[in-house]
């Protein structure tokens, strides 16, 4: 097996010119605007406050909740598993379900204060090599406590949702190594719950019990 | 810092080049003089250009300035021309690098050297940009889209336009005499000086009097809020010298503070960073009620200080609090009074957000995340893709 080469990456916002005022300008935007505009607004929250738990909402369910002041909808939006979607595009189909199911069951079409319109934004990423490599677990234990927060998002969030690799890079890898028990419990956490601090030692922690067996 | 050097190492052989209007004065030069020295440190080639320009360009500029932040403006044909010929002159006068990073609308013409040159242009812009006057707008957008990229401070601001539009957003240097660290003794001797007792709730507003900044509906809130729990109020900061009705909200605050002997209006001088700096410390909640806003950095100073803080939803401030996780967003003077009630009552929840707040600073609002932007922007001029492997 391939030694586990860890990568790091730095995201750049860019701005759409898009915006919604109301329920069916957030469905439209959703509808039309990129893959990466989609990931932007479901993991912004998680990348920016990664020191939270639980997890703050995604954009689309605060701005509803906070600036539409519809918490019931904002609660649909916001209790959107994103660990069960392998795919941007299933994760889009999914919330704009929600919110045309929502317009269709209701008269009520609040437009938001002037100012606090939603504003559809994305983002590139940028990935780089780092100097850190692991060959077999206790490597891997040793190296993951050292190596950035956006060494950890990549491989755990982006590889899995934003490349599509169907899971994240580490249970790939331990499936490689035979750790097939490793390999499925690190592809069952669920890492929208944690701080990414938190996630990085429960998972520290499932490879050193790993290692020792 | 190891992702800055990663980045830094991309952009070997290659110079930054930043052109702007003023090599003194204004929030520009202020990030310029900061951050062309780091750049450098990592190892980037930065430079630094003013352009030149006679009374009549200011004059015209600033009426640009005023335009775009949605004053009613008047230019003639005249002006226009004139504003081109003094870019026009800048343009043949400076010899231009790898990457051109031309900073607001004063030298945005600059681009016209496009066609005969060739280089990588980015535009960024300082500005407020939510309601551009059309007219001023329409005349610079010509320019604006000949770059290979524009930057803007706000999700609101962005234009619709057929060039890349980047957010990249202001940022505070937690070194500098307004953010570091102070002594307890430094941060007591200023609440004397001003007369200030430290041992009740102080709510503090530290901003220009000036009608955007709402110092007026702050006291309304403060007498509101003042009905069921003690405080004082602290107004502290500057005139506002081109905003009109700044002397007459300077003397209303004055009077009102005169009738109320827990309410200190502050006027503060220019250099009083450390003065603000130990506002800001020794106080139990921080407000910024501005009813608009370009980005609102006083916001980022007090999260920095982990000080619970309450903010208007306006303009670059939600970016900065998320609201009840790293600080509360209000839209109305009874809103804000609710919430200086409840954080002064409830000391633990406000220290979470203040806590969560400052993590959201040090994670977004530091100079090292804009100093990675600032390089991310310079890569990415030479790639294409959503996702880019270096």
């Amino acid at each position: 097996m391939d030694d586990f080469h860890f990568y790091t990456k730095l995201d750049q916002t860019i701005l759409l010119g898009v915006q919604a005022q109301n329920v069916r300008g957030l469905l439209r935007g959703i509808k039309k605007v990129p893959d990466s505009s989609i990931y932007y607004h479901t993991h912004r929250f998680l990348h920016q406050h990664h020191y939270l738990s639980p997890e703050p909402p995604n954009d689309f369910a605060y701005w509803v909740s906070q600036v539409l002041g519809d918490d019931a909808l904002g609660e649909q939006l916001w209790s959107v598993d994103i660990v069960e979607f392998q795919s941007i595009a299933g994760l889009r189909e999914k919330f704009a379900a929600i919110l045309k199911r929502h317009l269709a069951s209701t008269k009520r079409h609040i437009d938001c204060p002037d100012g606090e319109e939603f504003y559809f934004m994305a983002s590139r990423t940028f990935v780089f090599p780092t100097t850190y490599v692991a060959q077999n677990l206790a490597e891997f234990a040793e190296v993951l406590e050292k190596v950035s927060i956006n060494s950890l998002y990549y491989h755990m969030f982006d590889a899995k949702l934003r490349l599509e690799h169907g899971e994240n890079d580490f249970s790939r890898w331990f499936h490689g190594l035979g750790k097939t028990q490793l390999a499925n419990e690190t592809r069952s956490l669920d890492p929208y719950s944690h701080t990414l601090e938190g996630l990085r030692q429960r998972i520290v922690t499932l490879v050193k019990k790993y290692d020792s067996h | 810092m190891e992702e800055l050097f990663l980045l830094a190492e991309r952009l070997s052989g290659r110079v930054i080049q930043n052109i702007n209007s003023t090599a003194v004065g204004g929030g520009v030069a202020e990030i310029l003089s900061r951050m062309v020295p780091l750049l450098g440190q990592l190892g980037v080639k930065a430079r630094w250009d003013v352009i030149k320009g006679d009374e009549k360009f200011f004059a015209i500029t600033k009426k640009f300035h005023n335009g775009l932040h949605g004053v009613p403006t008047k230019l003639n044909n005249g002006e226009y021309e004139y504003f081109l010929e003094v870019n026009r002159q800048n343009a043949a006068d400076i010899v231009f690098d790898d990457i051109v990073f031309v900073h607001d609308p004063q030298p945005v013409a600059l681009i016209e050297k496009r066609s005969e040159i060739g280089k990588r242009w980015v535009w960024r812009c300082h500005i407020d940009f939510s309601r551009p006057d059309p007219k001023i707008w329409k005349f610079l957008s010509q320019f604006v889209t000949r770059y290979d990229a524009t930057v803007f401070s706000a999700p609101a601001f962005a234009q619709k336009i057929p060039v890349p539009q980047l957010l990249i957003a202001p940022s505070i240097d937690p070194l500098s005499d307004k953010n570091r660290e102070l002594p307890e003794q430094t941060i007591d001797s200023v609440f004397e000086r001003f007369g200030i007792d430290r041992s009740r709730p102080v709510v503090t507003q530290i901003s220009r009097f000036d009608y955007l900044k709402d110092p007026l509906g702050v006291i309304q809130a403060y007498k509101r809020a003042r009905a069921h729990v003690d405080m004082q109020l602290v107004l502290a900061g500057g005139g506002a010298t081109d905003d009109p009705e700044g002397p007459m909200i300077m003397e209303r605050v004055k009077e009102e503070a005169e009738k109320d002997r827990d309410i200190f209006a502050l006027f503060l001088p220019p250099a009083s960073d450390i003065e603000i700096n130990a506002l800001q410390r020794g106080s139990t909640v921080i407000l910024q009620k501005s009813l608009r806003e370009g980005f609102g950095l006083t916001v980022a100073e007090a999260l920095w200080k982990a000080k619970p803080t309450i903010a208007g939803a306006v303009g670059g401030i939600p970016l900065q609090i998320t609201h009840k996780h790293s600080g509360i967003l209000t839209h109305s003077i009874e809103g804000t009074a609710h919430w200086i009630r409840q954080l002064i009552s409830a000391p633990e929840y406000a220290a979470k957000l203040g806590a969560n707040g400052r993590e959201h600073i040090r994670n977004n609002f530091l100079i090292t995340r804009h100093i990675k932007d600032y390089l991310l922007l310079f890569v990415s001029l030479f790639h294409d893709g959503d996702v880019v492997y270096l």
